[in-house]
């Protein structure tokens, strides 16, 4: 090193050469994932992909793309965020008296928080996401999202986001503090390493993409409607995406200032949320919480979307009670800005502000319940076929239904004094998070996966996962609602008393069966694109479905619809087959489309730059990297060749061939 | 059958694998098997609901198969009125009675509430006197403050059997949680502010204590025994603290405050005066200023001065910069 300490100190920052993969395990986990890196990176130079990849998907502004990358991004996180779940499984069956496993509790405190992190924000957040903006625009007919550009760069937020997240395995470290990160101990003096700076710029970054992806969606709910789809008349996983976004728009916004305090805290010594100079932590705990409880209905609903449509199509009747599902998604959407307060109930409250937090949260069971009862009589009566999305939706409600009681109970705040930041508590959250969220997005990753790439998924390889999933919930999480009662708590590193292990070695068993369950969902995606000849579907609608998705071609061409479909009733396109709909063959007209651009990409990169700068206090490359933002994204407005006109015959082409190929049906 | 019998029954067949080693569900304080027979009332009530729906969910899903002849399949049917009302009602009627378990029972068992009863049956006697335990979470150990007996012990706590106990409860850095799950549940230790909890212990034996709020790198270590007295035992027991050792002077308070992980048990012989309040003021070293509160000037001041009023329903801990 020739250059002047105090130069290499400005340049970078606090990063030294002793930042770079610090442990054993970290160096095999690198080797493994540069590996992996460069033989996919060699395979796509190999077949010459990269720029099918950067004009076809990096580059699109097509939501039905933007929609699949997310999911992509979602199961990829998912890998790794299991992985930590993986460590820490293994870590809790070993480390009983003398033996302290494997895992040192500076490494173990990491891998709990990024196993929250990574999950929420970054597998289950743009599954979700992905899942609305695939699906939505076609539910409701439109030709793309309201703001399609804003839809690209809001996805390269959430890769930048997560890509900080990745990097803190490997430079420097992560949080230490719980995927809260409460203060005092996320505050500067309790972690004063880059840590927690990982997490606020991640979060960050993430949560600028994902506040306006929400306003997008949103936006198209509202103003782009096929014309005659009323309120009413929506699908009801659009009424759930609908209420989804308004909980994101309004919810995301507290999270952003709660994090901008505490890194005001952390960089520039405010005393927000220290206990000195009138700073209270409590007001953190609160904030957090006030966009934390919001968070999971955001997650939720959508699932509960899904699980409308799967049970409806599938048990080949009318959804039970549209209506009461409707207002019941409203209702819980206007509650669960009120109970927020009952993820603190031990921090002290006097009993009137607890009870009242308490029986808010239960009143939320009330909707809920007439919604799993919906879903019940839309079975009622029905003619079921157990396809693999039916699958997923029994499953989830016998499992919810679990969940929702623990759940209600932990709202009793004198209970939850008891079972407050136990074993019970996550079992809990795990049982409606994997019994709700995710069985929910599996359910629909099977139910439109054909819609997106013009074959099902292999049913064999879905069942399996399915009950390995199943099977390997139950044997992961009972056994914490049994350590619960037993009054163990979360975040141990190391347990003294031995007769605790067995329920460690069966929930370690579970998460195996969970593991064995990701793996058959691998080979089901492996198996269904090498079979995807004999999985083909060319009708467009291979459930017999019901809303207007399924009356385009599958994949969808890039205007979606060749003339915007006119609704008169709910399920839409049901009724159209209802009334022996006859698809237009002629006298189509030009269409208006959005161009791709790379703004997108470019603007997420400088992101990740940007917070990387941030994060190792590099404040010349902050500047710069901050200055190229703006300049790239100024100059991005003074692009005026953002559109063009699909011409009429090539809509013609796309639709003659369609005819064709519905011919051999 | 009466409730009694009916819990009984539930505890036996929702946990037969967990037996005894289940603490919230054999508890031995009153608090906590309050709180447990709360959490099974609960349950019960819950239960009510959520075992027809799991059997609906199964039976629909078998009986309504596509397979099944013999079912009837009405594909347009997707409203009535009547059993609208019902799935709305049923929920709504458990969640009224589960509401006033909730209100009644939280007011009842609010931490900062001080005891009515030692026992089901047994009010607290008139002349009885709490036990006063100021609590400090430090990184990552705990120290309780007798002061009426003016010692003090790391990692170590006792209370006679059946007498109350007024717990005062503070962190040194970071936020933890005091929890003894056989006495009572939980509340958050938090720097700069206190919390209390009211509970009894109505069985002699030793009994786990820990922090239930993840703290940083030592907190899997953070345990203690507690330990249920017989009124002499008990006394026996602050004699041995007694003759333990020095003084939990201010420098001493400080030199321990240090980080350390899986300290041993150990007792002081005495205590700096207003030591608890300099901790919640965080001005323990000699001549440092207050944060807080005049009050809590090492001077002197008032014990429980700097804590805001647990009113009717304010927030009990509130900021320490009110004045």
């Amino acid at each position: 090193m020739s250059l002047h300490p105090d130069l290499t100190r400005l340049i970078f920052g606090r990063l030294t050469w002793h930042e770079f993969l610090p442990e054993p395990i970290v160096v095999g986990t690198f080797i493994v994932v540069a590996l992996g890196g460069l033989v996919l990176m060699g395979v796509i130079t190999y077949y010459k992909l990269w720029g099918y990849l950067w004009h076809e998907w990096f580059t699109s502004i097509d939501h039905k793309k933007i929609g699949i990358m997310y999911i992509i991004l979602g199961l990829v996180m998912l890998l790794r965020g299991f992985a930590d779940a993986v460590m820490m499984r293994a870590q809790q069956a070993i480390a009983f008296g003398h033996t302290q496993g494997y895992l040192p509790p500076d490494h173990y405190d990491q891998i709990f928080t990024a196993h929250g992190v990574i999950m929420i924000f970054f597998v289950a957040m743009p599954l979700v996401t992905g899942m609305m903006n695939f699906v939505m625009p076609l539910q409701i007919g439109a030709r793309d999202v309201a703001f399609p550009f804003l839809n690209n760069f809001s996805f390269w937020m959430t890769v930048s986001g997560a890509v900080l997240v990745m990097m803190s395995l490997f430079i420097g470290e992560f949080a230490r503090t719980g995927w809260l990160a409460y203060p005092p101990l996320s505050g500067i003096a309790a972690s004063p390493d880059a840590g927690v700076d990982y997490y606020i710029w991640a979060l960050q970054i993430a949560g600028v993409g994902t506040l306006l992806s929400g306003v997008n969606l949103l936006t198209t709910i509202i103003k782009m409607r096929a014309p005659g789809m009323t309120l009413m008349r929506m699908p009801v996983f659009t009424w759930t995406a609908l209420c989804t976004n308004v909980l994101i728009v309004a919810a995301f916004p507290v999270l952003t200032a709660a994090l901008a305090m505490l890194a005001l805290d952390r960089y520039a010594g405010t005393n927000f949320f220290t206990t000195v100079l009138g700073g209270n932590m409590m007001m953190y705990v609160n904030l957090i919480w006030i966009w934390g409880h919001p968070e999971v209905y955001i997650l939720i609903l959508p699932a509960f979307g899904i699980f409308s449509e799967v049970t409806a199509t599938f048990s080949r009747k009318r959804l039970f009670g549209y209506a009461s599902m409707v207002y019941a998604t409203v209702v819980i959407t206007v509650l669960s800005y009120l109970v927020w307060l009952h993820h603190f109930f031990t921090m002290g409250s006097g009993a009137s502000v607890n009870s009242f937090f308490g029986i808010t949260t239960m009143i939320i069971s009330i909707p809920t319940g007439a919604k799993i009862f919906n879903w019940l009589f839309t079975m009622y009566r029905g003619s079921i076929t157990f396809e693999v999305p039916m699958l997923w939706t029994v499953g989830f409600i016998v499992t919810f239904a679990i969940g929702g009681m623990t759940g209600v109970l932990l709202a009793v705040p004198p209970a939850d004094f008891s079972l407050h930041n136990s074993l019970f508590l996550i079992a809990h959250f795990h049982n409606v998070i994997i019994g709700g969220v995710l069985f929910g997005l599996f359910a629909g990753l099977n139910y439109w996966f054909p819609k997106a790439f013009g074959f099902k998924l292999d049913p064999f390889w879905g069942k399996c996962s399915f009950w390995f999933w199943l099977v390997g919930f139950y044997f992961a999480f009972m056994p914490l609602y049994a350590l619960g009662l037993m009054g163990v708590t979360r975040r141990l590193s190391h347990f003294d008393d031995p007769s605790l292990q067995i329920w460690f070695e069966i929930a370690a068993f579970g998460a195996f069966l969970i593991l064995l369950g990701i793996l058959c969902m691998l080979i089901q995606f492996a198996v269904s694109f090498i079979r995807r000849e004999q999985l083909r579907d060319v009708t467009g609608d291979p459930w017999n479905g019901r809303t207007l998705e399924w009356s385009t071609s599958s994949p969808p061409p890039k205007y979606n619809f060749a003339f915007t479909p006119l609704v008169h009733e709910g399920d839409a396109w049901w009724q159209m087959k209802q009334h022996h709909y006859q698809r237009p063959l002629g006298g189509f007209i030009p269409i208006h489309m959005p161009k791709n651009t790379g703004a997108g990409i470019i603007l997420g990169g400088i992101s990740t730059v940007f917070g990387f700068a941030m994060i190792w206090y590099m404040w010349p490359l902050a500047i710069i990297s901050f200055v190229a933002l703006l300049a790239t994204a100024i100059g991005h407005t003074f692009n005026y060749h953002r559109d063009y006109y699909l011409s009429a015959e090539e809509v013609a082409k796309v639709e003659a061939s369609r005819t064709e190929l519905l011919a051999h049906v | 059958m009466s409730m009694k019998t009916f819990r009984r029954l539930l505890l036996l067949g929702l946990f037969p694998l967990t037996g005894c080693h289940t603490v919230l569900m054999a508890p031995s304080g009153d608090l906590a098997i309050q709180q447990r027979n709360l959490i099974i009332d609960s349950l019960i009530l819950m239960l009510l609901i959520v075992v027809p729906v799991i059997v609906m969910a199964l039976l629909f899903a078998w009986h309504y198969r596509a397979g099944n002849k013999k079912a009837s399949y009405d594909p347009d049917w997707d409203h009535s009125t009547m059993l609208e009302l019902l799935i709305w009602s049923a929920p709504l009627l458990i969640i009224i009675a589960l509401g006033a378990l909730t209100w009644v029972s939280t007011h009842k068992l609010d931490p900062f509430r001080p005891l009515d009863r030692i026992a089901a049956g047994r009010p607290v006697p008139a002349d009885a006197k709490p036990l006063q335990v100021d609590v400090v979470a430090l990184d990552w150990k705990w120290l309780f403050i007798y002061p009426e007996q003016n010692i003090a012990v790391v990692n170590e706590l006792a209370a006679p059997v059946d007498r109350p106990i007024q717990f005062h409860i503070t962190a040194s850095t970071v936020m933890n949680s005091f929890f003894i799950p056989a006495l009572a549940g939980q509340i958050y230790a938090m720097p700069g502010m206190e919390t209390q909890l009211q509970a009894v212990i109505n069985k002699p034996g030793e009994f786990n204590g820990f922090s239930a709020n993840f703290s940083g790198d030592g907190f899997s270590h953070m345990n203690f025994v507690f330990h249920g007295l017989s009124e002499d035992a008990f006394a026996q027991w602050v004699q041995k603290a007694k003759a333990g050792g020095g003084e939990l002077s201010r420098d001493e308070y400080v030199k321990l405050a240090a980080p350390s992980e899986q300290v041993p048990v150990h007792y002081y012989a005495g205590v700096a005066p207003n030591l608890f309040m300099a901790i919640m003021g965080n001005c323990v070293p000699e001549g440092s200023a207050c944060m807080n509160n005049k009050a809590a000037a090492p001077a002197g001041g008032e014990e429980g001065a700097a804590v805001p009023a647990h009113g009717a329903d304010s927030m009990a801990a509130m900021p320490m910069a009110h004045p």
